[in-house]
């Protein structure tokens, strides 16, 4: 099974190729893919419960593991218990963690 | 063997919130006991120019020493201590014509000059590569 790390840093309200990002995990998860979608700097901002986080809790709802910088979070005074379903706080060593485990990363 | 990891950074310092999340993802493979790669490219060779200065802040009236100001450099030059103090290798190189287009030449000690042909080498010989780009 192949494993992607898709690294989200934007904000979709900022950045109309967000909601892309999160159709490709999807996808990628539908074709038999382990998917990680890590939320980092202004990509956490949709993890909270809103219009946006819809796509985010269906993304969850599909398969993908969304997880959301715990560091990104706090700067933005985002407390998990505002997170939206399927999003969970996460460190950013998943990220080194998954890399070292050899998964296709891809920044965005 | 210690795992190795390669990054790609592309992004000057004190622009955007990508260059301290690379640092920060390169801090921690370094406390994870991998080697880590750095290529840096474009407006990324002035991450460890040896130049920066530390500066007062008049709007806040705060001197020098009060205001502290973070530089990257010195972010950097602590990474690769920590690196050798955990028995890794943080081999950082600076791509030789985005250094000459800027006249970031003056960079700290243990960055090296090269090539996009070191960033190639980099990916051949690296567990995995993370290319952090600017758009």
């Amino acid at each position: 099974m192949d494993k992607y790390l898709l690294i989200e840093s934007r904000d979709p309200f900022d950045c109309g190729a967000v909601a892309r990002q999160y159709e490709l995990a999807v996808s990628l998860v539908k074709e038999g893919s382990r998917v990680t979608l890590f939320l980092v700097q202004n990509g956490v901002l949709p993890a909270r419960r809103g219009t946006m986080s819809e796509l985010l809790t269906r993304a969850a709802g599909a398969g993908v593991e969304v997880l959301a910088d715990d560091f990104s979070l706090r700067e933005r005074g985002i407390a998990p218990t505002r997170l939206a379903e399927g999003i969970k706080p996460a460190p950013l060593s998943v990220v080194i963690d998954q890399l070292a485990e050899g998964c296709k990363a891809i920044w965005h | 063997m210690a795992t190795t990891l390669t990054f790609a950074l592309m992004d000057a310092p004190y622009e955007n919130a990508r260059s301290t999340t690379a640092l920060r993802l390169i801090d921690l493979a370094v406390k994870r006991g991998f080697h880590v790669n750095v290529f840096a490219y474009e407006g990324a060779v002035y991450l460890p120019f040896a130049k920066q200065t530390q500066h007062a802040n008049a709007v806040h009236g705060r001197s020098v020493e009060e205001e502290n100001h973070p530089l990257p450099r010195a972010w950097i030059a602590a990474l690769m201590k920590e690196a050798a103090g955990k028995g890794v290798k943080l081999d950082w190189v600076n791509c030789g014509l985005c250094v000459d287009e800027r006249g970031a030449v003056e960079a700290i000690e243990g960055v090296r000059r090269g090539s996009p042909a070191d960033f190639w080498n980099f990916a051949m010989n690296s567990r995995n590569t993370l290319v952090i780009a600017t758009k």
